[in-house]
């Protein structure tokens, strides 16, 4: 690291927000800081940690007192594959995997229409459609939860894919951090086009669309994460063992399970498992749009 | 737009035609603007506001889950709410959890903000620890707390044994209850907040620190002084989002205690859910959300009103 450079020219290093000049000096607040740091990093790697040894374990071993780390009789993978031959697992992230990629592109399409709308159309009512967006955002889902279940019955989607996607794809918030985005883009690219006789579909499609992929990467994946650990609204909408969500599945299988600790943690683990590694792929967007968005994960 | 409409109206050399074009873009652009927003406004009307309407409606009805009795009752079940001890007692919980997850929701997340941002080595790898557990979906975040917080078999309990603490009952004790659902909230979205003071801290130009450490100010010094007001922003908006978010609480609480011991726990949404998907009393379950709506409008707008007086 820059930490070996002192030479005065170099007096912001790249890798570090600290003024190298103070280095020297501070030298051991940064190490009692590391160590501080890495108490709590390995602290919040516990619950993962005792996760992944207790699925290891046999239901005997998990059980029993006193607490071993190692088990006697050695680590086995017995939990992850009852839990994968017996369990709902498969069908319940199929189910996660399929309304949240439908939420997703869902939402990205109509709030990246009504954006582009609200940034660069003026007609009329657009003030007033603003104003109801904005104030939209003070509702909290769990106000709607009575009168939309009942909406469901009433439209049949109860324990349908379209019951959990449809109430999910509305979000104001995503709506206005894409408007932010496009209204930095420069006009003139787009007079240009009207200018040729170009139409708002094939502006919108051949313009702005292209030059905006980085914001609508970050709101895809928001929207993902979100409806995929989305829990009170599927777990409203569906009843039947085969339509759960991922997590909505999971709470049933505490009462099911019982005291099969091992199993609960592998399917608490295997559920983990695909956010971590969209996570592991797209660390560097969703790092970035959380900093520069801020709402936009809520 | 406008740089278009006269380069249309120069080539056409006529302002007759020009008006007519005018009024015609200015057609269009309604035709353009509605039909753009039409898809995003239906999905917002018939999953938005309508439930919103209904909602209100419901709730000035004795309306059930079995259909029966579902004529006007006025403000009964406002009235009968406002003298309900459960709904009084979930609200009382709501908020009790509010102010004591907001707190270290806070500052644990400005501390780690703080000490990463002193120039650690392995950057990513801090944030990927304290950012994970926010990807996981709350049932996870529950079934390994409940594992964890287990009186006899969990690894809570053991390590305090080897230090000399007798075993705490962590989900079924009244007093300890709420805070085992911090302790397990905290772990949960503390990474988030903390990548939004990261980002806030790095934002922060170089030079105030180079002329703060030139007039002798140290680190603690140059924190207080220029850190904590440079990132004021971010605290705001931080402890905003935090307080809506945790007067929302009800996955991990209905996950991990049910609402128990004895209702010590059970928040506001958990009523709501109860009452009308347990006790099957729709209007009067709708007629909370209302009561709980008119909160959270009350402590937004009371946080906005704070916000501006503060920036004016």
């Amino acid at each position: 690291m820059a930490t070996t450079l002192t030479t005065p020219a170099l007096t912001i290093s790249p890798a570090s927000s600290v003024p190298v000049r103070r280095k020297k000096r501070i030298a051991p607040s940064r190490i009692i800081a590391t160590v501080i740091v890495a108490i709590l990093a390995v602290t919040w790697m516990v619950p993962f940690a005792w996760a992944a040894i207790t699925a290891l374990k046999s239901e005997t071993e998990a059980a029993a007192t006193p607490i071993t780390i190692v088990p006697e009789s050695g680590f086995t993978f017995d939990a992850f594959a009852k839990v994968l031959q017996q369990g709902n697992i498969p069908q319940w992230t199929w189910n996660s995997l399929f309304t949240s990629a439908a939420i997703t592109v869902v939402t990205l399409v109509i709030s990246a229409l009504a954006a582009y709308a609200l940034s660069r159309i003026d007609f009329k009512g657009r003030k007033v459609l603003m104003v109801v967006i904005v104030a939209s955002l003070i509702v909290p889902p769990p106000v709607l939860i009575i009168p939309l279940f009942y909406q469901m019955v009433a439209f049949n989607m109860i324990d349908t894919y379209w019951g959990v996607i449809l109430p999910q794809v509305i979000s104001p918030a995503m709506v206005f951090v894409l408007k932010k985005f496009f209204d930095q883009i420069p006009r003139e690219l787009e007079d240009a086009a009207l200018v040729d006789g170009a139409g708002r579909i094939r502006i919108f499609l051949q313009v702005v669309l292209p030059l905006s992929r980085p914001i609508l990467a970050a709101v895809a994946i928001f929207v993902f994460i979100g409806a995929w650990n989305n829990f009170l609204w599927p777990f409203i909408v569906t009843n039947d063992s085969s339509m759960l969500t991922l997590p909505v599945g999971l709470q049933t299988i505490k009462s099911a399970y019982g005291i099969q600790y091992a199993q609960n943690m592998a399917s608490a683990l295997l559920a983990a498992l695909p956010l971590i590694v969209v996570f592991l792929f797209f660390q560097r967007q969703i790092i970035k749009g959380i900093s520069t968005t801020g709402l936009a994960g809520t | 737009m406008s740089a278009s409409t006269s380069i249309r109206s120069v080539s056409t050399q006529q302002a007759p035609a020009a008006e007519n074009k005018h009024a015609a873009r200015s057609r269009r652009d309604r035709i353009h603007g509605w039909s753009f927003m039409a898809p995003f406004l239906l999905f917002f009307g018939l999953f938005l506001i309508w439930p919103l309407i209904h909602g209100i409606v419901m709730s000035f009805t004795g309306k059930s889950l079995t259909g029966a009795n579902s004529s006007f009752l006025g403000f009964a079940n406002y009235a009968e709410a406002l003298g309900d001890v459960d709904m009084w007692h979930a609200l009382g919980n709501t908020l009790y959890f509010t102010v004591i997850s907001t707190v270290p929701l806070v500052l644990v997340a400005l501390l780690m903000a703080a000490l990463v941002n002193m120039g650690l080595p392995a950057q990513w790898l801090w944030r990927l620890s304290f950012f994970a557990p926010f990807l996981l979906a709350s049932t996870v975040v529950s079934l390994f707390f409940v594992w964890m917080f287990n009186p006899q078999l969990g690894l809570v309990n053991e390590v305090l044994s080897k230090v000399g603490i007798a075993p705490v009952d962590w989900l079924n004790n009244p007093d300890i209850a709420m805070w085992s659902i911090v302790i397990a909230t905290l772990w949960w979205t503390v990474g988030f907040n903390f990548l939004l003071y990261l980002a806030a801290m790095q934002n922060i130009p170089q030079a105030h620190f180079e002329a703060a450490s030139l007039d002798g100010a140290g680190g603690w010094r140059q924190f207080f002084s220029i850190t904590l007001p440079q990132i004021n922003q971010t605290t705001i908006m931080i402890v905003i989002l935090q307080v809506l978010a945790s007067l929302k609480i009800f996955d991990q609480v209905y996950q991990m205690t049910g609402g128990g011991p004895g209702g010590t726990t059970r928040t506001i949404v958990q009523y709501i859910f109860e009452t009308g998907f347990t006790g099957y009393r729709l209007g009067y379950s709708a007629a909370i959300s209302y009561i709980f709506f008119g909160l959270i409008v009350v402590v937004s707008i009371a946080q906005f009103a704070i916000t501006r007086k503060r920036s004016a």
